[in-house]
């Protein structure tokens, strides 16, 4: 196990500097760096923006600047801003409570509500439920989740008045239950393709469990249905789906980042928008970095979990 | 030896037996049917439906802005500028319905041809191949895309490479698995063994029996592509407004939410119901034609 998780986060770190690759490249090689906004206003003379190039360390080699920038973020140093100056880190950190805010509830909502129909449609497989479920899951998953959220202020902010229509709190106002009454419809509408994707899962692990052997043993030796399928059934279909939360990660985090742009939510969405309007490199590197991070970190734990829980996987 | 040859290719071309069985399959299930009409539906409307209309998607006329739906000359109402939204939907399903397909060949000529020679060569190369496809991976589709998409000038083309661009990882893992298991199946290994070239045993052996796999993920990233699409042209980064596209008709709906709802409501719903349509189609055909083929 020891050896297995060493190797595992050889393997990361290493797609890890891939990555950061890919992400610097994309940033500088891309046409119209981070002073072309500057490019059509009359007041910037060329020196000017000669000497913001230099100032920004803009002019230098792009491998010398690759090697600065991974120097500085191994020590910790994720650089500042071009915006204001402030230091990167903290810029992100004054976004993720937010964010992550968000993704844990819609996530809370997503697997108990996909499971559940997940569970309900394989027990009663093709019946009117399963059927309707199966349809529904997949015209969710069709579904815009900026448009779903279109939709949603419309009904329950402009129509009904229940919700408000955008925000995290009312300014001045910050209690619990103004935080709550904020994140509800944003928290719905991420959940919905979640769900989608959680009842799918579900439905395919149930059907595979039902149809084991030792299912049909416990029938066999006369176990009550429901003690059958809520026993042996349901706790191994659930199983798999610790997988499942890792690899959901990126899905999750993109569906937030859709989610914050309509209901103006000050995440790491709304930051990552915002930073590449302006051009900051930094801060757009930081979150990709970030994001990286938490997705392979996402699935390396889904891994570990699921060793510990399933005593049939070995990792050697 | 020659002899050989011509009895290698003949059986590696020869149409399987389950093609007819695979479009009775296909055609019993309802839902991917239905996904199928509504496509051609929607394709036939966006192509021809414009040359009927008597009114151009891009003529202003102030006189008739926010004009509800079903309550005069325009069936399905006007904008903000007074634009007739039906002539607008058909226009913009031009250009999104093109960006979803065209974006799927790029990606699935990329993936493919990335995923196979990952899959057949393996070691190093395929090795190396697959960590860049797994770094790429590691971005969330939207923050990758995003990133791109603000960086570059906005144009149809510019929007089709992006979305391949960001869509074609995952073909490429899926072929790549298929590719890699079934380069140990007794036909490969024989054809290799004659003497076929590389080239030949990829090209006339694998990829024939990878196909079933590949047409799947084809069908779904057309979903996937016109998603992404619309959710960049709605932000303001991707198709730029007078020319319409699913997603930018959706860009200042949210202003008008209150006044006029149809705005948001009508763009979402050709969306909704092209990427559904397409989504069903991959099902079907997922289940048509490999019939032992899991469910994602």
């Amino acid at each position: 196990m020891g050896r297995y998780l060493l190797q595992r986060l050889g393997q990361c770190l290493l797609l890890l500097a891939l990555v950061s690759m890919i992400g610097f490249a994309i940033l500088h090689l891309a046409p119209g760096g981070p002073l072309s906004q500057f490019a059509l206003s009359s007041q910037m003379s060329q020196e000017d923006l000669d000497r913001i190039t230099r100032q920004l360390g803009l002019d230098r080699p792009l491998l010398a600047q690759y090697l600065d920038w991974l120097w500085r973020m191994l020590r910790g140093d994720w650089g500042l801003s071009f915006r204001d100056g402030a230091p990167v880190s903290a810029v992100i950190g004054s976004h993720l409570r937010a964010t992550f805010e968000l993704m844990a509830v819609s996530t809370v909502i997503a697997i108990g509500l996909g499971c559940w129909i997940g569970i309900l449609g394989a027990i009663r497989r093709y019946s009117l439920f399963d059927t309707l479920a199966t349809i529904g899951a997949m015209v969710a998953l069709s579904i815009p989740t900026f448009w779903f959220g279109l939709i949603a202020i419309y009904l329950f902010s402009v129509q009904l008045g229940w919700l408000p229509a955008g925000n995290r709190q009312t300014i001045g106002d910050g209690s619990p239950l103004d935080l709550l009454h904020h994140l509800i419809a944003p928290a719905l509408v991420l959940a919905l393709v979640e769900t989608a994707i959680w009842a799918r899962f579900m439905r395919s692990a149930m059907l595979e469990v039902i149809g084991q052997d030792y299912i049909r043993t416990a029938r066999a030796k006369g176990l009550p249905e429901r003690q059958v399928l809520r026993g042996h059934a349901t706790r191994n279909a659930l199983l798999p789906m610790i997988t499942l939360a890792g690899l959901q990660f990126p899905t999750l985090l993109g569906g937030a980042l859709v989610t914050e742009t309509v209901f103006t939510w000050p995440g790491m969405g709304r930051l990552f928008l915002d930073s590449i309007e302006y051009r900051d490199y930094p801060v757009v590197m930081g979150i990709l970095m970030f994001s990286a991070v938490m997705v392979l970190l996402g699935s390396l734990l889904a891994d570990m979990l699921y060793a510990v829980a399933d005593p049939r996987i070995r990792m050697g | 030896m020659a002899n050989l040859q011509t009895l290698l290719d003949d059986t590696a071309l020869v149409p399987p037996p389950a093609e007819n069985a695979a479009w009775r399959r296909f055609r019993r299930h309802k839902l991917a049917m239905a996904g199928a009409v509504t496509i051609t539906v929607l394709f036939l409307g966006s192509f021809f439906g414009p040359y009927l209309l008597p009114f151009d998607d891009t003529r202003i006329d102030v006189m008739h802005r926010f004009a509800w739906p079903l309550s005069g000359a325009h069936w399905l109402g006007t904008d903000e500028l007074g634009r007739d939204i039906l002539a607008r939907l058909m226009m913009g399903g031009r250009i999104s319905l093109s960006i979803g397909f065209m974006a799927m060949v790029i990606a699935v000529v990329v993936g493919t041809t990335i995923g196979t020679v990952a899959g057949y060569y393996g070691g190093i190369i395929g090795s190396l191949l697959m960590r860049f496809v797994d770094a790429v991976l590691c971005f969330p589709t939207i923050f990758l895309l995003l990133a791109l998409a603000a960086l570059v000038e906005p144009s149809l083309v510019s929007m089709t490479l992006l979305v391949a661009a960001t869509a074609w990882m995952s073909v490429a893992r899926i072929v790549e698995g298929q590719i890699r298991s079934l380069r140990e199946q007794d036909y490969a290994v024989a054809a290799k063994a004659m003497g076929a070239s590389d080239w030949r045993v990829m090209v006339r052996s694998l990829l024939p029996n990878a196909m079933a796999a590949i047409v799947v993920a084809a069908t779904l990233n057309v979903a996937k592509a016109i998603l992404l699409e619309s959710y960049v042209s709605f932000l303001g980064y991707g198709i730029q407004p007078p020319v319409a596209s699913w997603g930018n008709m959706l860009n200042n709906a949210q202003i008008y939410l209150t006044s006029a709802p149809w705005l948001a409501i009508l763009p979402g719903l050709a969306i909704t119901l092209a990427v559904t349509s397409f989504n069903f189609i991959g099902d079907g055909l997922r289940d048509a034609l490999d019939p032992r083929m899991d469910i994602r």
